[in-house]
């Protein structure tokens, strides 16, 4: 089901229209098929307008069997479609999903338009003719299904069909049997007319450019890399596999040819530490995962925090604690980037907004990291990551510049002298003549970099480090307010709830309500003008997907009261989920 | 490593030049001021220039040694040196590595990087500090304690059963395994410059005394008198001949080795003749000579060449870079289905 809804989403965007996706998938990796807990989906709203989230309702469910119904009716619209396939509602499919009757017949689905099908059946006939053996042809009932979508929809098949060859290369037999189940999907309702209309959706009027179709994951891998070219410096990835982190691993381990080297470690702590020994070398360290392996690297990253090298930390969070929710997203490792570590420890926290905002966010990071010689934390998480969505690629001269400057001058180095405006320290890489010096986790002396035990020399030392990450912010471009510079509601969002504030306030907007919104991707330090913002609205919002964490931290930083809006089901927030809360702050009735 | 024309143009070093400017802070005594004498020694003897040396540690008594070294040093977080060292490497494999860890670090806390270090041969140099003590935290019992001692944290008797650190690194198949002993500079020093011209992870065991929390742990093997007859020295191409007057031999018998008296009635040919490159199960089986009934083997038990895990990282990176063409910003964008809006 996830190739289909990627290959629906590519065909999508090749037409012009905005997209935005929300792949749904059990942490099995192969559930019992049939079953409520093994159902997998995927969910695609595009448009010819632009927007932002992968949709509140769908107009249109295609249910492959009873366990697929049955979990995402309800997020169908009144009178919407449902495509089922007949051939699996048998009784013993009905058990699995805990139908007592069958749904396709009892008159439950009454207020619906139902389209029953018997997919398996069909796709059968039209692979009669194929080498492949019954239960590689049933697999093809899928592509059956989409080609069913794609006549629905007006869409066209060749990139589908140019992405099987590529795909099952060497295989014909496996690309002519779904070529053939794609067609045959389409031919089904032209020749049956079983739908009577089909919809045109043109293409959006995005900003002229050249696009790409980016998931959070890919547009992070590629802005790391894009920054690490840019600052000239080697790419060094450690990283364990953890969802739904580890397409980034995946994905950056196929740019060798890029001046990237990856490691897969034996174990979390070993991959953040080999990248702070690289980043000791000299190269760009990076290392990715989700919150438990943030929990394991913490007492790293306070390494790299005491000597102060560069250093990027990826988590791409999931629904916890422990094991939690490994395919599902949240924002609950807030607190844990900004706090979770022993003692007063403090590094620049970051959060995209979108999936092609990764780019910009990874880029961000790693300007941070080498103008500040500071770990960075990214937090994006698991709705980002898979969610996918059209990507204007930048102009490669538009780029932030980053630079990278090791020190070499023997003379004047001084391991812990800094920099007046950063307060960061000099790089100098070992290698480099006249320049040996150690470095560790204790306590240094100001300066020269020794271990020092002095009282007062600590306490200027906790200081500085801290003082180091606060003026990260004065080159923290001032946050836009989307809507009136002050009034009665203000929603604060982070991260991935982007889509779903701004659609929300949209809607407000084109009502004729004034309500405004600020969205932050500087969590640690906060942008300079933050609380000034805060400052004029009587009520401030904060929609998380947790138990208000953003919220307690703008309590504490600017003694501001706010409301939170949480959400904690492993699912992002919708458009209505948002606007109904701004109804009810506003005593507005919907 | 360095090219003999970088050697001729080197100034020739000294032990001083290795020398930092921070006061030794080990117990008066301790035998961590040995191995740190040997270290200063060896080094200016490598050809190597001083700026190309990395020593990483972990934590413990044994790892603040990188801030008596006048090189590029990284004292980092207890047990995690050759997760930070195998990023040195790979970063630039043109340094020598080297990584200065304790039994507690390099086998309890550190355990997993240690083995899995060893697996992938990594060119890192490993010097463990064998005091088979906690030195730092003022002595429990660690996993190279024999079982049933007694330290502060086991006063009736520790009951679990220790490692032997050249079994260990044997068993994650590394490529150098040597044993040395602090006392013993001689040796030490023939051990670690074998030990930095080995490709790959060089692993040596030095067995040294902590006079303040597990004094004279080793004095069975290493005290004067008996000496000979505790120990046998492990020389390429010899005979495993030791004791007083040279009196014993080691020989195979039914696959393990057994103590033989060279009293006439046993020739020396039917010894084992010691040779570094055989498969590691022979290097086992001499890390199995346990005291009392074995002497102690002494010196380099396994070096064999193969490739390093940093040139094989490298040499991945040098062969995709030549098939598809280093790779730029706007190759990296566009690549992927990519259309254009008008
Ligand atoms: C995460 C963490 N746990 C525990 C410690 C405390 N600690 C410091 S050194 C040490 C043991 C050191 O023993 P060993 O490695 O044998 O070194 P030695 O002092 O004997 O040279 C321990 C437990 C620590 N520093 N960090
Ligand atoms: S406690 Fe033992 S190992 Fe540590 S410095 Fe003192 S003598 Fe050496
Ligand atoms: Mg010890």
């Amino acid at each position: 089901m996830q190739l289909t809804g990627s290959q629906f989403t590519s065909t999508t965007v090749s037409m012009g229209n905005d997209v935005s996706t929300l792949p749904d998938f059990p942490a099995e990796i192969r559930a019992p098929a049939g079953t409520l807990p093994g159902v997998s989906g995927y969910q695609i709203h595009f448009s010819s307008n632009q927007i932002y989230t992968p949709g509140d309702q769908a107009d249109v469910l295609v249910a492959m069997n009873p366990a697929a119904l049955k979990v995402n009716l309800e997020g169908l619209k009144p009178n919407g479609v449902i495509v089922a396939n007949t051939d699996s509602f048998s009784p013993r499919d009905l058990q699995k999903a805990h139908y007592e009757s069958n749904p396709l017949e009892d008159g439950s689905l009454d207020g619906y338009r139902l389209f029953a099908i018997d997919v398996t059946r069909l796709t059968r006939a039209a692979l009669k003719e194929s080498k492949l053996d019954t239960r590689a042809v049933d697999r093809c009932k899928n592509f059956f299904a989409l080609g069913m979508m794609y006549y629905l929809y007006e869409r066209p098949t060749d990139v589908t069909e140019r992405w099987l060859e590529q795909k099952f290369h060497g295989k014909d037999d496996l690309i002519k049997a779904n070529k053939m189940a794609l067609r045959a999907g389409v031919a089904y309702c032209e020749a049956t007319e079983v739908f009577h209309e089909t919809y045109k959706v043109p293409a959006a009027k995005l900003v002229p450019g050249k696009y790409r179709n980016v998931s959070g994951n890919q547009a992070l891998s590629l802005g790391l890399v894009a920054a690490a070219k840019t600052a000239n410096l080697p790419l060094f990835l450690g990283s364990y596999p953890i969802t739904p982190a580890s397409d980034i691993l995946h994905q950056l381990a196929g740019y060798k040819n890029y001046n990237v080297e990856t490691f897969q470690a034996e174990d979390e702590i070993a991959g953040v530490c080999a990248a702070i020994g690289a980043a000791f070398a000299g190269s760009l360290g990076v290392t990715t995962t989700s919150g438990p392996g943030v929990a394991l690297k913490m007492e790293a990253i306070g390494l790299a925090i005491m000597v102060e090298l560069p250093l990027i930390i990826v988590n791409v969070q999931r629904g916890g604690p422990s094991t939690g929710l490994p395919t599902k997203t949240e924002q609950a490792d807030l607190f844990q980037a900004v706090y979770g570590r022993n003692s007063e420890s403090s590094l620049p926290v970051l959060a995209p907004a979108t999936p092609a905002d990764c780019f910009n966010i990874a880029f961000e990071a790693v300007r941070i990291a080498l103008a500040y010689m500071t770990p960075v934390i990214i937090l994006s998480d698991g709705y980002l990551a898979n969610g996918a969505e059209p990507w204007k690629l930048p102009a490669v001269d538009e780029l932030p510049s980053i630079k990278t400057r090791y020190y070499t001058d023997a003379k004047s180095f001084r391991p812990y002298l800094r920099d007046k405006r950063t307060l960061a320290r000099p790089w100098g890489i070992p290698g480099t003549p006249g320049l040996e010096h150690r470095v560790g986790g204790l306590e240094k002396n100001e300066e020269d970099g020794n271990v020092s035990y002095d009282p007062l020399n600590h306490e200027r030392m906790v200081k500085l480090r801290a003082e180091k990450v606060q003026r990260v912010a004065q080159d923290i471009p001032d946050l836009e307010v989307l809507g009136p510079e002050s009034g009665k509601l203000l929603l604060v969002g982070w991260g991935s709830t982007y889509g779903a504030i701004v659609s929300a306030v949209r809607r407000c907007h084109a009502d004729g309500v004034d309500v405004s919104a600020i969205h932050l991707r500087h969590l640690f330090p906060f942008p300079r003008n933050l609380g000034a913002i805060l400052a004029r609205f009587e009520k401030v919002l904060v929609p998380e997907l947790n138990s208000g964490q953003l919220a307690t931290m703008l309590r504490s930083s600017y003694l501001k009261e706010t409301v939170c809006l949480s959400k904690i089901q492993g699912r992002p927030f919708s458009q209505r989920e948002v606007f109904e809360k701004i109804n009810q702050l506003l005593e507005r009735t919907s | 490593m360095s090219t003999s024309a970088q050697v001729q143009q080197m100034p020739t070093m000294k032990k001083k030049d290795f020398v930092s400017d921070q006061e030794v802070r080990w117990c008066p005594g301790c035998g961590d001021y040995a191995i740190l004498n040997a270290v200063q020694q060896v080094f200016p003897t490598l050809g190597i220039p001083r700026e190309k040396f990395a020593i990483v540690s972990g934590i413990g008594c044994s790892s603040r040694f990188p801030y008596y070294m006048n090189t590029y040093g990284f004292h980092s977080i207890h047990g995690r040196a050759p997760a930070i060292a195998t990023g040195v490497k790979v970063a630039n494999p043109d340094l020598s590595v080297w990584v200065i860890t304790g039994d507690g670090d390099a086998l309890s806390i550190g355990g997993n990087h240690f083995i899995h270090t060893m697996r992938r041969n990594v060119g890192l140099k490993i010097l463990l500090f064998n005091n088979k003590i906690y030195g730092l935290t003022k002595g429990q019992y660690s996993p190279t304690s024999e079982k049933g001692k007694k330290t502060k944290s086991t006063p009736f008797g520790s009951v679990d059963r220790p490692f032997n650190p050249i079994s260990l690194a044997l068993g994650a198949e590394c490529t150098f395994v040597a044993r040395t002993v602090d006392i013993y500079q001689k040796h030490m020093k023939e051990v670690l410059t074998r030990a930095a011209a080995h490709k790959g992870t060089a692993f040596v065991e030095i067995l040294q005394n902590c006079n303040i929390f597990n004094d004279r742990a080793f004095a069975d093997i290493t005290d004067k008198p008996n000496r000979d007859d505790k120990q046998v020295v492990l020389e390429q191409g010899k005979p495993l001949i030791y004791g007083k007057e040279h009196r014993r031999g080691i020989r195979m018998s039914k696959y393990l080795p057994e103590v033989v008296d060279l009293d006439g009635s046993v020739s020396e040919d039917e010894l084992v003749v010691h040779d570094e490159t055989r498969p590691a199960a022979y290097a086992f089986l001499l890390s199995r000579m346990l005291a009392p009934e074995f002497p102690t083997p002494i010196g380099i038990f396994r070096a064999i060449d193969t490739d390093s895990y940093e040139d094989g990282v490298n040499d991945q990176v040098r062969s995709v870079t030549e098939k598809l063409g280093e790779g730029t910003i706007e190759s990296l964008l566009n690549a992927g289905d990519t259309w254009t809006v008008t």
